[in-house]
């Protein structure tokens, strides 16, 4: 079965270390929040100017003056700080964040990632993303494998203008982990009953399959 | 101390016209000048080039200046929650430069901060560089950018005094202290104007030096973009 966006979240939240500084994009990265295992302390920064990003508010409770980048309401957790945006971003270029999560139209074998503009069709601009992916020394891309046609998002070279180059590190779809290697795209683990034939058709970039590929475990 | 304080926001916008570059603070709806936006759209101000992250939404923020096509050049980094900001781009109508949010901002700052120009690694390799000095450093490629030319600068704050001093409220801060001294004239609309010498000095986010004009605004509607809640367990 391929993972559902819940799933494809809590995949990635395995990823996260006692003391990390994350910052998440829109949509699937977003989710990860919900995932974060109990026993490490990791704090969310939020690159509109908030670190120690908490949950969504209790319904009345919203405050205007308490967005998120995605522009959704939220809390704050103790030892939570709020900064200018000049400041925001000196702390994802000066490498303060430890991880950035986020969304992505295509990846290249490389590590490019395009997910900013389809010419001449949508363009919604590129908000932090190519600040975050130029500065960040660990970035995962959170996506679904194949687009609304069936085509794979993972090729050989992107298509679509650039976010930035050769910066991704990892990808978690809802069919597979792979980790961008300085030889190619190496596929690490396999969504729960789904084969590496199956992978290995849905993606246009080579992959590296070394010995078994195991079943990824999600709980 | 210097007086900045301006009874409305008409005397504020004093000098403001047709054809001028001006950055307005906020993030989304959250922080934005919104008694300057009423302002802009009630005189008709045209042809204007606004800096600011984002457009506003269709009928609220600079969407409001975007439908009565007071907009002639747009500098943002994302304009996804505007269709009409969209319609006008993709038609050709509207002037469009996207560039990085953290460039953006550091743009922003190298004009309050005069520093004509900056590196950094955001965009390069994308066609965000095209055009633009490229260096190495450290082994690492960047680019360079240079800080924003803005006739006027409007920022909003949560309090501010007679002095200009201004107090920014959880993320409404974001572009504001950034945006404050970066244009000729920077012009402060806060929800609370006090007295000089009723703020602690050692709370102020924006010394007043930066800020030529300041005034409080009617009424804010504040509206939220995405009201997300969770449920009471």
């Amino acid at each position: 079965m391929p993972l559902t966006k819940e799933d494809i979240a809590k995949r990635i939240a395995q990823e996260l270390q006692d003391g990390y500084f994350v910052n998440l994009g829109i949509g699937i990265p977003t989710l990860v929040a919900n995932y974060i295992p109990e026993e490490i302390n990791v704090e969310i920064q939020s690159e509109n100017g908030v670190l120690g990003m908490g949950q969504f508010p209790f319904e009345g409770e919203e405050d205007a003056d308490l967005i998120n980048a995605g522009k959704q309401t939220i809390t704050t957790l103790p030892g939570a700080s709020f900064f200018d945006s000049a400041m925001s971003f000196g702390m994802i270029r000066g490498k303060h964040v430890d991880l950035t999560i986020l969304g992505a139209m295509e990846v290249a074998e490389n590590g490019d990632i395009a997910n900013w503009k389809i010419p001449g069709k949508m363009v919604k601009g590129m908000g932090g993303a190519m600040d975050l992916v130029s500065s960040a020394e660990n970035i995962i891309v959170a996506m679904m494998h194949v687009n609304k046609e069936g085509e794979s998002k993972i090729l050989k070279k992107c298509t679509l203008p650039l976010t930035g180059v050769a910066c991704v590190k990892k990808i978690v779809t809802e069919l597979a982990v792979m980790e961008i290697t300085p030889k190619g795209i190496k596929l690490l683990e396999r969504a729960p009953g789904i084969t590496v034939e199956h992978i290995i058709t849905s993606t246009e970039a080579e992959l590296i399959i070394e010995g078994e590929i195991p079943e990824m475990t999600i709980n | 101390m210097i007086n900045k304080k301006v009874n409305t926001v008409q005397e504020a916008f004093l000098g403001i016209e047709d054809g001028m570059t001006l950055m307005l603070g906020g993030f989304g709806l959250c922080g934005i000048p919104e008694n300057s936006i009423a302002e802009l759209v009630k005189k008709e101000i045209k042809n204007l080039t606004c800096i600011s992250n984002n457009a506003g939404v269709d009928d609220f923020g600079l969407g409001l200046l975007l439908q009565k096509r007071q907009i002639r050049k747009m500098i943002s980094s994302y304009v996804g929650e505007n269709a009409e900001f969209e319609r006008q781009m993709l038609t050709g109508e509207l002037e469009v430069e996207l560039i990085p949010q953290g460039t953006l901002a550091e743009r922003c700052r190298a004009a309050q901060a005069g520093i004509p120009a900056f590196f950094t690694p955001a965009g390069f390799g994308t066609e965000v560089a095209i055009g633009k000095e490229t260096r190495e450093f450290n082994g690492k490629m960047y680019v360079m950018e240079q800080a924003f030319n803005a006739d006027f600068a409007i920022v909003k704050a949560w309090k501010g005094d007679t002095a200009g001093n201004l107090i920014f409220k959880g993320t409404a801060r974001n572009f504001n202290p950034v945006m404050a001294g970066a244009g000729k004239i920077t012009i402060a609309e806060v929800e609370e104007l006090v007295e000089a010498g009723t703020l602690d000095p050692n709370q102020i986010h924006i010394p007043g030096i930066f800020v030529q004009r300041i005034f409080q605004g009617e009424k804010y509607e504040k509206r939220i973009e995405k009201r997300t809640v969770r449920e009471r367990k």
